[in-house]
């Protein structure tokens, strides 16, 4: 029971006590306004360049902004506490780490659903793309496990944020890789080989791909596949970001470095 | 001449502070970066070896506006964090004298950027950028730099009472990128844009480039165009700092929004 309150009230805690970015004064230009642009810029570059559809530009960018929640709260919902000078208490108390840390990527992971469905909803009637209301749930479960995948790497950048300071450049050159990488923009097969590999095992790559079929009028069960490989990959991020925040925590322990990063 | 003096001092010490950040520095010249190597994905896909060379000077641009928007944005609030607001505003001179080298300290930055994103294009992509005019060349860029820092500099006098004003400043790099043409020809976008895109220096300082570069009609015109916008947003900027201290004295909320 406690590690189920650690677990759901303690993140939802943490969540609004560490992310300012809920206020609206970031959260409407950061993860309302600017997703809307990324996509109509792709758009038009997409219509300038004469590459792929509206269509293609808009689901993959939506999908793909919701790396900014999942990157910059992850990290910011573990190594903000260095900040407001809690992370000792944090780190001495005897609270179970996997729900306290895995507690906090539970807001992250809804709060990168709303953003990027928001944004495919919106931008999609700007450009008029034509996505049939029978597969928005299936874009919903789809846009779910891309979030969860990302959060993974999130957590990554968590227990790097624990003992590095530019947490703000770590968390934007990794969005910037996602933009190139998960063929948001650029359909994987135009890439080298040598890219490819690397975005076969990225987030969100599998992800998008299966946001675009199932747009397109594909049953959930024909991604499943795809879907899969994205949990799957998310699976694994998650146990790296996990054993990694271990190792952070232990190593700063052993440094005394939890508040001098 | 103190005036131009504490221009000078302040720009310089502004460059030589941001050039020590990895957020103002490092990031701004890697960000548009980013983006640069997806349009040049998506042009070279396109297989028009001119959109190309198009996309090189505009994403060598982009970086500019990248290094502006968001530390001019965050200008004032930096100084409330130093604790050196409420000395700067006690001061003597002209609160805008301040505020006007940290636009054009950031847009130097851009320097950087638009030189990384000319080389990263030569050699990754083989984009072999023209310089068909070099003369007209050097004059546009510096004058679009010192528009794109006047515009960061109105950016930063309209939200200097915003806690988040680098929020907004963020916001704003999407837009400029697509409005003033730097990827995407105006043509392409709707009419209503046009006026929108004529009142913002970038669009004209990155034709004067373009044109510059390719040979393709006079820069002149932009490029006088790019410093008469820029001349009028350091005016409205001048006007609009102390309408702002104004109202931060009688509310006594300068280190306090």
């Amino acid at each position: 029971m406690t590690a189920l309150r650690i677990f759901f009230v303690g993140g939802i805690t943490a969540y609004r006590g560490l992310i300012n970015w809920l206020s609206p004064w970031i959260f409407v230009p950061t993860l309302v306004v600017a997703p809307i642009f990324q996509i109509l810029l792709f758009v038009y570059i997409g219509r300038s360049a004469g590459v792929q559809s509206d269509e293609f530009f808009v689901i993959g960018n939506a999908v793909q902004y919701a790396a900014i929640p999942c990157l910059f709260s992850m990290t910011h919902a573990i190594a903000g506490e260095r900040y407001q000078q809690t992370l000792a208490y944090l780190l001495v108390s005897p609270a179970g780490r996997l729900p306290l840390f895995l507690g906090r990527a539970l807001p992250v992971i809804l709060n990168a659903i709303l953003v990027a469905a928001f944004s495919l909803l919106v931008a999609g009637s700007i450009m008029r793309i034509d996505v049939p209301v029978t597969a928005w749930p299936a874009i919903g479960i789809v846009i779910a496990i891309s979030a969860f995948s990302c959060t993974g790497l999130g957590l990554i950048c968590a227990a790097v944020g624990l003992r590095v300071r530019e947490t703000a450049v770590l968390n934007n050159v990794l969005f910037g890789l996602l933009l190139i990488f998960t063929g948001a923009n650029v359909p994987i097969e135009e890439l080298p080989g040598w890219m490819q590999t690397i975005s076969n095992s990225v987030p969100l790559t599998h992800g998008i791909e299966a946001a675009r079929e199932v747009a397109a009028g594909a049953p959930l069960s024909d991604v499943s596949g795809l879907l899969l490989t994205e949990l799957l990959i998310g699976i694994v991020y998650t146990v790296v970001g996990y054993q990694a925040l271990r190792f952070m925590e232990l190593q700063s322990r052993k440094w005394a470095s939890i508040q001098i990063a | 001449m103190t005036a131009l003096r504490l221009l000078y001092t302040g720009w310089l010490f502004q460059f030589k502070q941001m050039s020590r950040s990895s957020f103002d520095s490092f990031l701004a010249i890697l960000w548009p970066l980013f983006f640069a190597t997806v349009a040049f994905f998506m042009f070279q896909q396109g297989g028009d070896p001119d959109a190309l060379i198009y996309a090189g000077l505009g994403a060598a641009v982009m970086g500019i506006w990248t290094a502006t928007s968001v530390a001019a944005g965050s200008a004032l609030q930096r100084e409330r964090w130093h604790g050196t607001l409420e000395l700067l505003v006690a001061a003597p001179t002209h609160f805008s004298l301040v505020l006007l080298p940290i636009g054009l300290a950031t847009s130097t930055i851009g320097i950087y950027c638009m030189a990384t994103t000319l080389l990263w294009g030569r050699v990754v992509f083989g984009i072999e950028l023209q310089f068909e005019d070099p003369i007209l060349f050097a004059l546009a860029v510096p004058a679009t730099l010192l528009s794109i820092g006047a515009l960061g500099f109105l950016i930063a006098v309209a939200f200097a009472r915003f806690r988040y004003a680098w929020a907004i400043g963020s916001m704003t790099e999407y837009p400029i990128w697509l409005i003033c043409g730097f990827l995407v020809p105006l043509t392409l976008l709707p009419d209503w844009v046009r006026p929108i895109s004529w009142l913002l220096a970038p669009t004209w300082g990155m034709d004067a480039i373009r044109q510059s570069s390719t040979g393709v009609g006079s820069p002149v015109d932009d490029i006088a165009m790019c410093l008469l916008l820029g001349t009028a947003y350091v005016l409205i900027g001048v006007l609009g700092t102390n309408a702002v201290l104004r109202a931060a004295r009688a509310k006594a909320s300068l280190s306090l929004t």
